[in-house]
């Protein structure tokens, strides 16, 4: 009887599967997950091929159409200069989910990496890196932003720079945490027993079992990133104003939003699907990722 | 009998804001090659950290461990791995000696990998033997940890430490997580492996029960310190240090008309940060007297049996 109980419950996995393959299938049983990946999917074909649409005209301005609310000519109105709205958020994209994902990977990629060998080492090399993120995280996170890009100058990749750099501490204390815990783990020891070498221990075995964390706090983090470049570019750091980035259009609709409120509600309605999105499938990612949750 | 492994005065410390914590502190002992060495003690004694430093999963503070005449106390790099392939561990727990990710078949897999002196058709041929060999079925082998029971998970721990056919394995508290039935399969499996392959173990618990059961001789540890060793038999017909006397009473008896006689200790077990010098039992122990504040030596009292205590010879007349 007992055998039969178990038979039940293992699923009997004949061949082997590539951790990929089956992370893939797993994540394409959750519906929400693939409803978070479709969407991101149509925002970045929008974003790569809308501006190939020689009709959509971010940069026109049209004086005579200033303040339009939304209609059939302009789905989404225009702003302050007649520009057309629509046409801009399609341009953005391409700067803004950029600016987003490219940022957040980047805090999350050096965070992780040395949170890693941060948290596995410990001791002295812990102290020390611990102190310096103490002072790192003392600086306001605007403020060390503005910092960098005044330092390097206005532009695309220093802004993603200048957003990511402040997140940075925050991410290797949350992968030390994790790693401390899981440092005790013997199976940790057993590797090494078998001569596993030291990077192998960290990032093939320790890492899958701590990233799950960082998985979500990333996701969340990329609405976060977009918002604060679009700080920057309102005190005219960052991106420069002219490119149709969505946190740069919320920040120049400031000035407007009482009386025209579609300038800002299109933008930051982009920003919180984008959000959404990434959260759903970071999720959903997650949970594939862990062999430990059945469906 | 030649011996595998010699252990001479060997010592691990730990620094720890309190002080120094002597872990493990002047050990001596030898484990018989294809034989049974267990090691006793109640819990935080040190018996862990001894089998570890002995495997060099840790660095030894001092002393010296010899494995075949060999002196591996400070063997690095390439030689670190060559002892090291020679010595494994099987772990007590088996949900936290095994990674979550890793499938039963990758568990057992990357010890060969890691070798590199097998082709990738002789590691699937091998790790199929090994499974075949701790009674791991074959629909289980691509499945997860969490999805097998205490005892295949520990089976699959032992396939894991045989893959490279070592000389010596370290069992730390192999069984104590399991429940009793499954304990007598793994204690079986463990002493078929012995004698088909000639393996020597230092065998760590606190389970009396299960030490008289596998090992030849027995060594007892008290805070750091080896007090007594001997063969097995010997130890229990007649302990001759006044701990092992308390730890050995502390076994349940069953026969009606020798009810147990349980020597009960006073106080606490004290701390193993910056003792005192002299013998570690002696604030517990009923004999102790003046002379146990000096460093105690282990000696020879009988053939084999060697015992840490300045005043065995009165005690035990």
């Amino acid at each position: 009887m007992p055998e039969k109980a178990l038979e039940q419950e293992v699923k009997v996995r004949k061949k082997k599967q590539s951790n990929f393959s089956m992370v893939w299938h797993r994540l394409c049983q959750d519906k929400v997950a693939v409803t978070g990946m479709i969407i991101l999917i149509i925002l970045v074909v929008v974003s790569v091929f809308g501006p190939l649409i020689p009709s959509l005209d971010p940069y026109s301005m049209n004086l005579a159409e200033q303040f339009q609310g939304p209609s059939l000519k302009h789905w989404f109105g225009t702003d302050d200069l007649g520009r057309d709205i629509f046409a801009r958020i399609v341009y953005g994209g391409r700067y803004s989910l950029a600016l987003g994902f490219i940022g957040s990977l980047f805090t999350a990629i050096i965070g992780t990496v040395l949170g890693t060998i941060i948290g596995y080492f410990g001791g002295a090399i812990d102290n020390f890196f611990m102190r310096v993120c103490d002072v790192w995280q003392a600086i306001p996170g605007q403020l060390l932003a503005i910092v960098i890009s005044t330092t390097l100058g206005a532009g695309f990749f220093n802004t993603i720079l200048a957003m990511s750099i402040g997140g940075i501490p925050m991410s290797i204390r949350s992968t030390r945490a994790m790693c401390l815990k899981e440092r005790e783990m013997e199976y940790l020891e057993a590797a090494q027993s078998y001569n596993c070498s030291k990077a192998k221990i960290m990032f093939k075995h320790m890492l899958p079992n701590i990233i799950s964390p960082t998985i979500v706090g990333t996701t969340m983090s990329v609405g976060g990133t977009i918002m604060g470049a679009a700080g920057l570019s309102y005190i005219g750091l960052g991106i420069p104003s002219d490119i149709p980035e969505w946190g740069a259009m919320i920040s120049a609709a400031r000035s407007y939003s009482l009386l025209y409120p579609y300038m800002m509600i299109f933008p930051g309605l982009m920003i919180a699907i984008v959000v959404l999105a990434v959260n759903l499938f970071g999720d959903g990612l997650r949970d594939a990722m862990d062999p430990k949750l059945k469906k | 009998m030649a011996d595998l492994l010699e252990i001479k005065h060997l010592k691990k410390y730990f620094y720890v804001p309190a002080g120094t914590n002597h872990a493990v502190d002047d050990v001596t002992m030898k484990i018989k090659k294809g034989k049974t060495m267990g090691v006793v003690g109640e819990s935080g004694c040190g018996k862990s950290t001894l089998g570890r430093t002995i495997i060099r999963l840790h660095e030894p503070t001092d002393g010296q461990i010899l494995l075949d005449g060999e002196d591996i106390t400070n063997v690095k790099g390439k030689d670190l791995r060559r002892v090291r392939e020679r010595m494994q561990i099987i772990f007590q727990d088996p949900y936290a000696s095994l990674n979550p990710r890793y499938s039963m078949d990758e568990v057992i897999r990357e010890p060969l990998k890691e070798s590199g002196r097998y082709s990738r058709k002789e590691i699937d041929e091998r790790v199929q033997e090994l499974m075949d060999y701790v009674g791991i079925e074959d629909r289980l082998r691509y499945s997860y940890p969490h999805e097998l029971d205490g005892g295949r998970r520990q089976r699959i721990g032992i396939a894991r430490a045989i893959a490279l056919n070592p000389d010596f394995i370290l069992c730390d508290e192999p069984v104590s997580a399991l429940d009793v039935s499954i304990q007598a399969q793994v204690l079986n499996l463990l002493m078929d492996l012995q004698e088909e392959r000639g393996l020597t173990y230092l065998f760590v618990t606190h389970d009396l029960s299960v030490v008289k059961h596998i090992s030849d001789d027995i060594s007892v540890m008290y805070l750091g310190q080896l007090v007594e060793t001997s063969p097995t038999d010997e130890l229990f017909e007649r302990p001759l240090h006044p701990y092992t006397k308390a730890l050995l009473s502390a076994i349940p008896s069953t026969d009606i008309d020798h009810p147990m006689k349980r020597i009960l200790l006073k106080g606490e077990i004290t701390s193993a940060i910056n003792p005192q010098p002299g013998c570690r039992f002696a604030k517990r122990c009923p004999y102790a007297t003046e002379a146990c504040l000096q460093p105690q030596v282990l000696e020879e009292v009988e053939k084999d049996h060697y015992v840490s205590c300045c005043r065995v010879k009165e005690i035990n007349d």
